[in-house]
């Protein structure tokens, strides 16, 4: 986006790289000035508003609307309907490849969950759009709702998460549990979570004839392009999508959604630019959130503290029209050295939106049951946590007993618990006040997130001014992709950041895959990687194979790219500036293509995770029961770290994030009529400024020559796992009672304290 | 949103008049309404808007030694006026335990006084609710309650009073003025919340077109100031509605409580003023025992009204803990985190 002007101001520090320099946000300027331009900020000249109508109840059908009584307020210009829309091309309904999710769209009058789409009203303002929306007054057939755990027959699903098989096995497990001399046996439950990003799910769309231009956050451009051109029967170039700036996405916004896809079609009902923006409320629906899940924990340890065995159960929920099932008992197939391991889920349908990926799906859910469980095994052997964990080190995947491509957890444990100053923990629980006479506990938990990589390719361009350039559609959620990703294109092309032009965030741009899996800067570096290389070999040739180049005769010594000059490998005396060498081809530029993928050699060879440790300190005060944590130390090894300032940023939101998990967030469902009672961000809690305690972060050094190129294993997502359970941990630590129920609440310490 | 008239009177007389009006609603600094209308829960035909008014936003120290705080005090104003909150600490250390910094900035006293409640069912207009819609029924009821009122509820509606500030300025013997079409007049804060029984759409005492000028509190007030504390329990440290609070106010003379004043906030449909409780102390030594004894009173009369059982035995235990906390004298400054268990944590910044 050459239109943006991004600033690298104050003075970055160069020490060589590039790579591995804590740059701050190169977009931050802009952000903090307000001219960062978000989905929502544009205003195409002659555009409308569109506002959705949501059911208000969760399944049955829609009866009626009043659409002559919305019609007839002021403003209000069109509304769509199921009786009256534009025709899709495909049925919404069909799912054309396994990232493709059903949506609402008007298809019918059915209604599946609360809060799902039932009408657009489109108007001159907001105002009038949403007083339309009001007077819509809709009138339905009513059916009871499916809520809850509990809410039917249970089933085992085809596959969990992204094709995961439901159940796994690694030797017998029922022997294992007969040869243990201890097991425990407990059951855990998390509710359901909504990604609640800051920056509403929003569209503005254009239709210029054939041509749809459209603003829009999205953690996949390319991936929501092709699912637009094929809903609306157009071809890929004819659709332009801008993301520039997400304001948080957490995966709510990787897929093209159902309300997005309205916005479209109210456009071209009305053959005028159209913008929706959903509402808070609007957010707990149709775009997606974490299952509830009730997790079964089975252990067994000899005497000696060494697992026997490992059984994990988990239970979740789907809608009743889709399949997603959150694959929380995947957690335990990674990180602790039982020789027997079986993992199952099974699942009810209930009137819900489908619930889908958010931030560390399945690892999150599963973490927290997993290492509370881990926890209340090292209690019952009468060992300390972290020496539990370390008997129990798992030296190779234990599910799959491959190695590990890298693995520097014993470092984090390490470096964690020293920076805690976990070795005085006392055993039992219940044994530290403060000053103040709150109860005083520690906990910890390990971390651990798969190392992904998804498809992307780059573009890259040296040209005759001594500046480059590298496009791609990357996304920029709020981690730093358009600084990160540039360190990398700096690096690969031999020159300072600041004469790198970097493009991100449109679809017109190569594929960048999709921002996600915490594999978005492993992906797209790589491309970048390839393309920079590839430009700097276009080069190289031309300057090696000219005599009048001083570089000429070096193509088998093979040449260096380092501020803007290719210089000799064998003697660094010798070299000359890309200025000089495209001057002399008499070429404007030279371009190249790279691209990042997945190998499959190496996915064979190796298991390849990030691995962390988080340690909490938590303060309960011993007659009201209110939970504080007052501290976390966090030590996470993700291979090569591209800018730690950013690293610790995104590290920082797991933790926090991980806390939340354990004591504030919940979606409370009404289990009478299915409706989120808390649909809004004073009820729905997250940690406010005053809940985060002093947070530190430790990136502990791995190297991993097998995940990819530039040995990146991604952060996004780690952060949740591990801090989640070592908080819940503390809390057990402080006050002798083991809660269960997540996030844990006032009620459930009160009586027992 | 639904079109609605917007005035913006000169004079009271005129705001009085104006809201007199079937349909019209006060604005004040619209934290909550502005909201409630968003969410289609209050559908006003007339806003009379009363921040252009002169003469309410002052603090007045009277002849008498009480004081006057105008209705359009902002809370922050108020909770940070040195003189205010050196004489009623308990009142402003729930203010400051309020909402966020950004709303207090805004929010008015008299709005506060006369905030809705945050029961759920109340803002999710698909429900039944007796509050918004008369005779409609209480889906709260056999819902999702675990929040709910505890005390002075009935089978009509089982909301409860969101305010902190309401908390101490109850126990405190608040007066609140009233203009209305027949001239000015004066309630007890107490007076002013009105328990749900079979009406739970009328929610206090005031009438049409009735504005709130000022809340004034009385000479006796200022005598609590070294033994006065506010207590909240909540689900995150700030920016949190409260489970149960409790405001407790001692005047302790050679050893002995003199006078106790305490109220408890998150338990029914008012500021629950707990006079039972303030009854067993007056003369007593401020022991432990005297405090349970207390709390056993306060919350004598308690029932759950869902799956709230434990606010009970939480209320109990607030209100002893306020009570020492407030024998033990009030803080010389208000602490860090106000209102919180937590206050006296070490390292704690301001919220």
């Amino acid at each position: 986006m050459p239109e943006l002007n991004l600033t690298s101001a104050p003075a970055h520090l160069r020490h060589g790289s590039n790579i591995g320099q804590p740059l701050t946000r190169r977009d931050g300027v802009l952000k903090v000035k307000g001219q960062a331009t978000y989905a929502a900020d544009n205003h195409p000249p002659g555009m409308l508003f569109a506002v959705m109508a949501v059911s208000s109840i969760a399944r049955g059908r829609v009866t009626s609307l009043d659409v002559a009584a919305s019609k007839r307020h002021p403003g209000v210009v069109e509304i769509m309907t199921s009786d009256h829309k534009p025709q899709l091309a495909i049925d919404p309904e069909i799912k054309t490849n396994p990232f493709v999710f059903r949506m609402e769209v008007l298809q019918s009058h059915e209604v599946r969950y609360a809060n799902q789409p039932i009408a657009v009203v489109i108007a001159e303002t907001l105002e009038a759009a949403t007083e339309g929306a009001v007077l819509l007054a809709p009138r339905y057939e009513t059916l009871p709702a499916l809520v809850g755990l509990d809410a039917g027959e249970s089933f085992v699903p085809p596959v969990v998460g992204v094709g995961n098989p439901t159940e796994n096995y690694r030797g017998d497990v029922e022997a294992g549990f007969a040869s243990a001399e201890k097991q425990i046996d407990a059951i855990y439950e998390t509710p359901p979570q909504y990604h609640n990003a800051m920056e509403p799910h929003a569209i503005v769309a254009h239709w210029d004839g054939d041509k749809l231009s459209i603003d829009m956050p999205t953690q996949g451009l390319k991936l929501s392009l092709a699912r637009i051109a094929e809903l609306f029967g157009i071809a890929h170039d004819k659709i332009h999508i801008r993301s520039p700036f997400l304001g948080g996405g957490f995966g709510s916004k990787g897929l093209m959604a159902g309300p997005q896809t309205l916005g479209i079609m109210a456009a071209k009902l009305v053959g005028k630019p159209v913008k929706l923006v959903l509402r808070r409320e609007q957010m707990y629906g149709p775009v997606g959130h974490r299952a509830p899940t009730r997790q079964r924990l089975r252990i067994g340890a000899d005497g000696d503290g060494r697992l026997t065995a490992l059984d994990h159960h988990a239970r979740t929920v789907s809608s009743t029209f889709d399949d997603f099932y959150e694959p929380a008992a995947d957690a335990s197939h990674t990180l602790y050295a039982a020789p027997a391991i079986r993992t199952s889920h099974d699942a009810v349908r209930v009137n819900t939106g489908t619930p889908l990926f958010m931030r560390a799906p399945g690892e999150a859910t599963g973490s927290i049951a997993l290492e509370s469980a881990v926890d209340e095994m090292a209690w019952a052997c009468g060992i300390d946590p972290l020496a539990f964990r370390l008997k129990n080190y798992a030296e190779v995947e234990p599910i799959t007993s491959k190695p590990f491509s890298s693995k520097a957890l014993r470092a984090c444990y390490e470096q964690g618990a020293a920076r805690f100053g976990w070795a005085k923990r006392p055993l039992q629980p219940r044994q530290m006040r403060d000053d103040a006479g709150h109860l005083v506990g520690w906990g910890m938990g390990t971390a651990t997130f798969p190392a992904l990589m998804f498809q992307a390719e780059a573009r890259a361009v040296i040209r005759r001014d001594g500046t480059g350039a590298m496009e791609i559609g990357a996304h920029d959620m709020g981690q730093g992709a358009w600084t990160a990703l540039a360190q990398i294109a700096a690096d690969e092309l031999g020159l300072d950041i600041d004469r790198v032009e970097f493009e991100a965030g449109s679809s017109d741009l190569p594929d960048a895959g999709i921002a996600g899996g915490s594999a978005h800067t492993a992906t797209a570096g790589a491309a970048i990687h390839g393309a920079g290389a590839a430009v700097i070999a276009k080069l190289a040739d031309l300057a090696t194979g000219d005599e009048r180049s001083p570089l000429f005769g070096a193509g088998n010594a093979g040449v260096i790219a380092r501020d803007g000059r290719l210089i000799r490998r064998d003697d660094e005396s010798r070299g000359e500036s890309y200025a000089e060498i495209l001057a002399r081809a008499g070429v404007a530029e030279v371009e190249a293509r790279g691209t990042g993928a997945p190998n499959p050699a190496a996915m064979e060879e190796y298991a390849m995770h990030a691995h962390g440790a988080v340690f909490a300190e938590v303060k309960v005060d011993p007659e009201l029961g209110q939970i504080r944590v007052s501290r976390m130390v966090g030590a996470f090894a993700a291979g090569r770290i591209v800018n730690p300032h950013l690293v610790k940023s995104q590290l920082f939101g797991g933790m926090i994030w991980g806390m939340s998990f354990a004591l504030h967030e919940e979606a409370i469902t009404d289990r009478r009529s299915g409706r989120i009672m808390n649909a809004n961000l004073g009820e729905y809690h997250i940690p406010v400024n005053a809940d985060v305690p002093p947070l530190d972060v430790i990136t502990v050094e791995e190297h991993d020559p097998h995940v990819n190129a530039l040995g990146i294993k991604g952060v996004g997502e780690i952060g949740i796992t591990g801090s989640a359970g070592a908080v819940a941990n503390a809390v057990w630590h402080a006050t002798g009672v083991r809660v269960r129920r997540f996030p844990i609440r006032i009620e459930e310490l009160l009586t027992q304290l | 949103m639904k079109p609605f008239d917007y005035v913006r009177p000169a004079t009271v007389a005129e705001a009085v008049a104006a809201a007199a009006q079937p349909g019209a609603t006060y604005l004040a600094a619209g934290t909550n309404l502005l909201d409630l209308m968003k969410g289609g829960v209050s559908r006003p035909d007339r806003l009379v808007d009363i921040t252009h008014l002169d003469g309410l936003d002052e603090i007045e120290h009277l002849a008498d030694g009480g004081l006057r705080i105008g209705a359009l005090v902002s809370n922050a104003d108020l909770a940070h006026d040195v003189d205010f909150a050196k004489s009623y600490p308990a009142v402003a250390e729930a203010l400051l335990s309020g909402a966020s910094a950004q709303l207090r900035n805004a929010a008015s006293v008299g709005g506060n006084l006369l905030q809705r409640t945050r029961c759920a069912y109340f803002y999710d207009t698909a429900s039944r609710c007796n509050k918004r819609e008369a005779g409609s029924g209480c889906d709260a009821r056999g819902g999702e309650n675990r929040t709910h009122a505890v005390l002075g509820w009935s089978e009509n509606c089982i909301a409860t009073h969101p305010s902190d500030f309401c908390v101490p300025l109850v126990a405190l013997d608040a007066v609140v003025e009233i203009e209305g079409r027949n001239g000015r007049r004066e309630i007890a804060l107490d007076d002013l919340h009105r328990l749900p029984g079979s009406t739970p759409e009328r929610e206090s005492a005031l009438e049409p077109g009735d504005l709130i000028v000022a809340v004034r509190l009385p000479p006796a007030a200022g005598g609590f100031a070294a033994h006065a504390r506010y207590l909240k329990v909540r689900e995150r440290t700030s920016y949190a509605f409260a489970m149960v609070s409790a405001a407790a106010a001692l005047r302790i003379e050679n050893g002995k409580i003199a006078e106790a004043r305490l109220a408890l906030g998150g338990v029914a449909a008012k500021p629950w003023r707990a006079r039972a409780a303030e009854d067993v102390l007056r003369g007593v030594a401020p022991t432990a025992d005297a405090f349970q004894e207390a709390a056993r009173r306060a919350l004598a009369d308690a029932k759950p009204s869902g799956d709230n059982a434990f606010k009970i035995e939480l209320a109990r235990r607030i209100v002893v803990r306020a009570l020492i906390l407030a024998a033990a004298g009030t803080p010389a400054r208000i602490p860090a985190l106000p209102a919180s268990p937590f206050a006296t944590t070490s390292g704690a910044i301001h919220a």
